[in-house]
């Protein structure tokens, strides 16, 4: 476990995220980390996709909180959340998904975009999430200028919290990014929105290497993994696969809820297997 | 984010490079046409704004028709510097994507603009125009498929096109530097008419008025007056149909709170778990929930102060100003020609209003015809 496991230097921390990726580097594999928005295609269907995830072999799964907004999502997820905020959908639904996949114990972290979490109150929410069980957030748009209460309260309620770098991040920037992450670093793959690619890009490996410089935290690799022939290729030298539109797509296609459910299940074990190197 | 870094170094290196300055400075004379005149609106000023002086600050005869060729210019000769040849906008009115489409014309740059397709039906002379200066105009259908939506989808192009790509945003918002870039660019607006005010009347306006969508003209046109501390200014902002129903309006200062939108903390017209709210206003122009970071500190600090103006009023101020001084004004104007009705009456005849007439109205005569069944 090279790079598994070991949390940051400065804060002793055993999450439940930390844990999953422990795990898989223990294994010889990497981490499978998949996303879901909440609410999609409605709250009960979402659930039980999120539970079929864990069950097939994600060790953690990201909890979208859908928002009005989404910059760094490309269209198939945003579509998604477009329809999940169409069905009502809330934060006590989103803390909802994430309780029952921790009661399954499976580790979850919230995506969320900041301003829903700026209005329901920075404190609130970590409280909140620490009940559901949550171990973090991933923040794409919370810069490091801009996250100064949060790092203070996800001290204060030991939440992980993971920052994205980029292969257009420089090495300062990494270094700051990194120096502020627990859990694990989100490696953007390429520049660009989410969404599912055929090929993946050659930055993919180079940020990664890059990134590892600067940290001991896992680092796992989002944005264009949607098979296993991918997954296994990131595994080779990513700690973590990062899979999104891919299971949104899924269930987008699906003709029905029992359908969408089997289709995120079927997606996650074929992933699983992938990551095994 | 390293895109902003880029563009933060290489813009604070050419507001001082006098090459640079001087080639916009040139363009902006003998390109857009500037100074634009200060024109007083005597017919106007007695029969609607109280007797009030009005004097109308002419942004509508600028090269294009409207105030955003001044932005325009100065971020397209800052895209030339950085060795892009690609530039994107978004557009809600379609001046900005007219301005974008035009300077990208002059200069040989590759132009895409991303209009909602909501917007593309309501102001479709400007879709036209733009096409016809060479520009891809890209109907945005996510969200409410107005200016935010358009906005959303430049910044997803952006992130996947950085290396070649200038983001041209039109208003004094989005991420740092773009307020500050963008008012620095627009701020020409005040300082010209500043003066023309003092050559014409001998004083300073007692009040400066101007129709608030993102932004930029306002603060463009008070940025000038700010240490005048005599000088009241007042933004307009769109007020739609609503009677105040948050989902009914564009008034953001006025009905909104803060929070964090595209890259900036400022007022957001959201719902209590911070979802941007739909809106409305009969402009696409000010047609956004958000407002530019600068206008949220003038609200706070008091300097400025903004009120809604509904779409009836806005009409209103539409037809008086094409009546009584030959002039059809932007919808977006519109709303600044309604607040100097009010302040007038307010003030009475002595008052000297310095309205910043943004934009003209030609892509607004369909829109204005079925209004008012003409």
């Amino acid at each position: 476990m090279a790079n598994g496991g070991i949390a940051n230097d400065s804060v002793a921390n055993d999450s439940a995220v930390t844990a999953a990726f422990a795990k898989a580097a223990a294994e010889d594999r990497a981490a499978l980390v998949g996303y879901l928005p909440a609410g999609f295609p409605d709250r009960d269907t979402a659930i039980k996709a999120a539970l079929a995830m864990a069950e097939a072999g994600a060790d953690v799964i990201e909890v979208g909180l859908p928002y009005s907004d989404p910059l760094m999502d490309g269209p198939v997820i945003a579509d998604a959340v477009y329809k999940s905020l169409r069905n009502g959908t809330r934060i006590a639904d989103v803390l909802d998904l994430v309780r029952a996949i921790t009661d399954a114990g499976t580790a979850a972290l919230v995506m969320t975009y900041w301003n829903p979490v700026d209005a329901y109150g920075v404190e609130a929410f970590a409280r909140d999430l620490v009940s559901a069980g949550g171990a973090g957030l991933i923040t794409p748009d919370l810069t490091p200028e801009e996250a100064g209460e949060w790092l203070e309260v996800s001290d204060k309620y030991g939440l992980d919290r993971v920052f994205l770098v980029a292969p257009s991040s420089t090495e300062r920037r990494i270094e700051e990014i990194t120096s502020l992450c627990r859990g694990f670093v989100y490696a953007v793959s390429l520049m660009g929105i989410t969404g599912a690619r055929d090929q993946l890009s050659a930055s993919a490996a180079g940020v990664v290497e890059r990134t590892r410089a600067h940290t001991k935290l896992p680092v796992a690799v989002g944005v264009g993994v949607s098979n296993a022939a991918q997954a296994r290729e990131v595994a080779g030298f990513a700690d973590g696969v990062i899979v999104g539109s891919a299971f949104v797509r899924g269930i987008s296609a699906a003709p029905d809820n029992a359908a969408a459910v089997a289709a995120v299940r079927a997606l996650a074990a074929d992933l699983a297997s992938g990551v095994r190197r | 984010m390293a895109a902003l870094e880029q563009l933060t170094k290489e813009y604070e290196s050419a507001r001082t490079d006098p090459g640079f300055t001087a080639e916009l400075a040139d363009l902006l004379k003998n390109y857009a046409a500037r100074p634009t005149l200060v024109s007083e609106a005597r017919r106007f000023g007695q029969e609607f704004a109280g007797g009030a002086r009005v004097l109308l600050k002419r942004e509508d005869l600028a090269h294009t028709g409207s105030h955003k060729i001044n932005n325009v210019l100065g971020q397209v000769l800052l895209t030339k510097r950085m060795g892009k040849t690609r530039v994107i906008a978004e557009t809600g009115a379609g001046q900005h994507g007219v301005a974008t489409a035009t300077a990208c014309a002059l200069l040989g740059l590759e132009c895409v603009v991303y209009m909602g397709e909501e917007d593309t039906r309501r102001q479709a002379l400007n879709v036209s125009r733009m096409r016809m200066l060479g520009a891809e105009v890209i109907p945005v259908k996510t969200g409410t498929r107005t200016l935010k939506d358009a906005m959303n989808d430049a910044f997803r192009d952006w992130v996947a096109s950085v290396d070649n790509t200038h983001y041209c945003i039109g208003s004094v918002g989005g991420p740092h530097p773009f307020p500050m870039m963008v008012r620095d660019f627009q701020r020409i607006i005040g300082v010209e008419a500043r003066q023309q005010v003092l050559d014409l009347t001998g004083e300073l306006p007692d009040v400066v008025v101007a129709c608030v969508g993102g932004g930029s003209n306002a603060i463009g046109v008070f940025h000038a007056f700010i240490p005048d501390a005599g000088v009241r200014l007042v933004g307009c902002e769109a007020g739609g149909d609503g009677d105040g129903q948050a989902d009914r309006t564009a008034a953001t200062l006025s009905l909104g709170s803060p929070g964090v939108l595209h890259g900036m903390r400022t007022y957001v017209l959201q719902d209590d778990e911070g979802q941007t709210l739909d809106t409305h206003s009969i402009s696409a122009g000010l047609d956004y929930p958000g407002v530019g970071p600068e206008h949220s500190w003038l609200k706070d600090t008091g300097r400025a102060e903004y009120r809604s103006v509904s779409d009836a009023e806005a009409m209103a101020g539409f037809s008086a100003l094409c009546r009584t001084e030959g002039i059809i004004p932007a919808l977006e104007s519109s709303h600044a020609i309604a607040g100097a009705m009010q302040l007038g009456r307010e003030l009475g005849p002595d008052a000297l209003i310095l309205v910043n007439l943004s934009g003209r109205g030609d892509k607004d005569v369909a829109t204005a015809s079925a209004y008012f069944g003409v």
